[in-house]
């Protein structure tokens, strides 16, 4: 179902390039050195601002909340959490959890993402049903990035050094000084399921 | 609930009575109660207001985030949570309470742990892990707000001195 119009769509795409690829191909005959650099040049600012303007859409949250896998299942839960309505008023959508923000991260990232697209293609995940069946995998996924990165994308909101322990809970405090200011343990080792639904969670250590 | 709260009501109450006892002969009579915080009108909705005016909300009661233990107030209580609980997932696949509360974490988080009986099954059988009866920690346990009591309370808790002697827990 979902198939038909992403095909439509790259078919689209390929009809529309093919006369530049066209002209790409032949050799410049009436253009000079000069041109064809600063030409060059140009394009390339041109085309790589568009390439990351691009990035930057599949960022927002109406990007990922496009596809009713996401709308359904983790979009309503986040909207129950602290992370979308606080005190603050400071939101975080998806990617800024999930995309990390530095460049070769982040490409990392969205190849992967790409393949995630194909999940979509293919209906690995259509109902509820077979989200939950398969949340543990896509939650350990996850765990195990934030873990190897040093829960890195929180912390491109929340910093030790800027947290004011006597402003947190007692609990809160101590547990961050002797644990997180030590780097005996990272966000994720103990925030799991900050942001969405746990899955069943026996036999995941946490702590 | 704190023990003192039934008595600092009282108090005030109290005091509410001999001020109005040395008006009487001066002023005309005030009605009979006087309540000073319409948090504590038992009509939470209306608080005597008439019906054909709007009632503007009182604000609303906070949970109490202090994390230290309140004494218990009588044998077998299950404690009350000294601390705020929102969004911890307790369902079906987690229980966020017992990350913290579960005997193998409990000293890293210094939470006290669940006593040994939650490990009980009803037909006496000791678990590994939390046994199903007691896996819904807010059946029993529950968290207080700063809202004041609407209503005088005279119960009195267990004794400070059976209090600070070791209890049995339930
Ligand atoms: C505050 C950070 C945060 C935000 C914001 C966030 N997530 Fe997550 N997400 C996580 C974490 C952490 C996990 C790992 C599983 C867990 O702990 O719940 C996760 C897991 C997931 C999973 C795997 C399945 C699951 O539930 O475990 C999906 C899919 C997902 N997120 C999609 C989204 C989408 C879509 C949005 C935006 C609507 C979003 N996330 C917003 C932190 C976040
Ligand atoms: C876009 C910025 C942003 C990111 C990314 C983010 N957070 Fe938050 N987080 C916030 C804000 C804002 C609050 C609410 C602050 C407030 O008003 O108390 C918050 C609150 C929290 C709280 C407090 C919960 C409570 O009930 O008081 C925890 C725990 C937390 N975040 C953990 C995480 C973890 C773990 C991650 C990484 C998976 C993460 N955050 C990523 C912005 C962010
Ligand atoms: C060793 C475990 C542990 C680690 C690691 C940890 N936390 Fe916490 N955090 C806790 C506990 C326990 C609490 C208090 C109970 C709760 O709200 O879940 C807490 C509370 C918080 C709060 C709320 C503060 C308050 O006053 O209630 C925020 C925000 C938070 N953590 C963010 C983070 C972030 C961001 C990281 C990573 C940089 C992190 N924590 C790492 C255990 C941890």
């Amino acid at each position: 179902m979902t198939g038909g119009p992403v095909r439509r769509i790259v078919a689209g795409v390929l009809a529309r390039l093919k006369p530049f690829w066209t002209t790409f191909r032949s050799p410049a005959v009436h253009l000079s050195l000069g041109f064809l650099t600063l030409g060059g040049f140009i394009a390339g600012v041109i085309f790589w601002g568009g390439f990351n303007t691009a990035m930057e859409a599949t960022n927002t949250e109406a990007f990922c909340t496009g596809c009713h896998e996401m709308r359904d299942n983790v979009y309503p839960e986040l909207q129950q959490t602290i992370h979308f309505s606080n005190r603050s008023g400071v939101r975080a959508v998806c990617s800024d959890c999930h995309v990390p923000h530095d460049w070769t991260y982040k490409m990392g990232r969205k190849m992967q993402a790409s393949k995630e697209v194909w999940g979509k293609i293919f209906g690995t995940i259509d109902t509820r049903e077979e989200f939950l069946e398969h949340r543990l995998v896509l939650a350990k996924n996850e765990w195990a990035r934030l873990k190897a990165n040093d829960s890195r994308e929180c912390r491109n909101c929340h910093q030790y050094d800027s947290m004011d322990l006597t402003r947190q809970s007692r609990r809160a405090a101590w547990i961050h000084q002797n644990y997180l200011g030590t780097g005996k343990n990272t966000c994720i080792d103990c925030h799991k399921g900050i942001a969405h639904q746990l899955p069943n969670m026996k036999g995941i250590p946490q702590g | 609930m704190q023990a003192w709260t039934p008595l600092l009501l009282a108090a005030l109450v109290l005091c509410g009575c001999s001020k109005h006892e040395a008006d009487k002969s001066r002023r005309a009579p005030s009605p009979a109660v006087t309540v000073t915080n319409p948090g504590q009108q038992i009509d939470a909705m209306r608080r005597g207001i008439p019906i054909d005016q709007e009632a503007s909300p009182l604000p609303m009661a906070r949970v109490e985030n202090f994390d230290q233990r309140r004494p218990v107030n009588y044998e077998m209580q299950p404690p009350t949570i000294p601390h705020a609980i929102d969004n911890y997932q307790l369902t079906v696949n987690t229980n966020r309470c017992m990350l913290c509360h579960t005997r193998s974490n409990a000293a890293k988080f210094q939470a006290p742990p669940v006593s040994p009986a939650h490990y009980v099954t009803r037909d006496g059988q000791v678990l590994e892990q939390i046994s199903t009866r007691r896996y819904f920690c807010v059946q029993c346990h529950v968290v207080q707000t700063d809202a004041p009591p609407l209503v005088a309370n005279t119960f009195k808790g267990l004794e400070p001195e059976a209090e600070a002697s070791p209890r049995a827990m339930p």
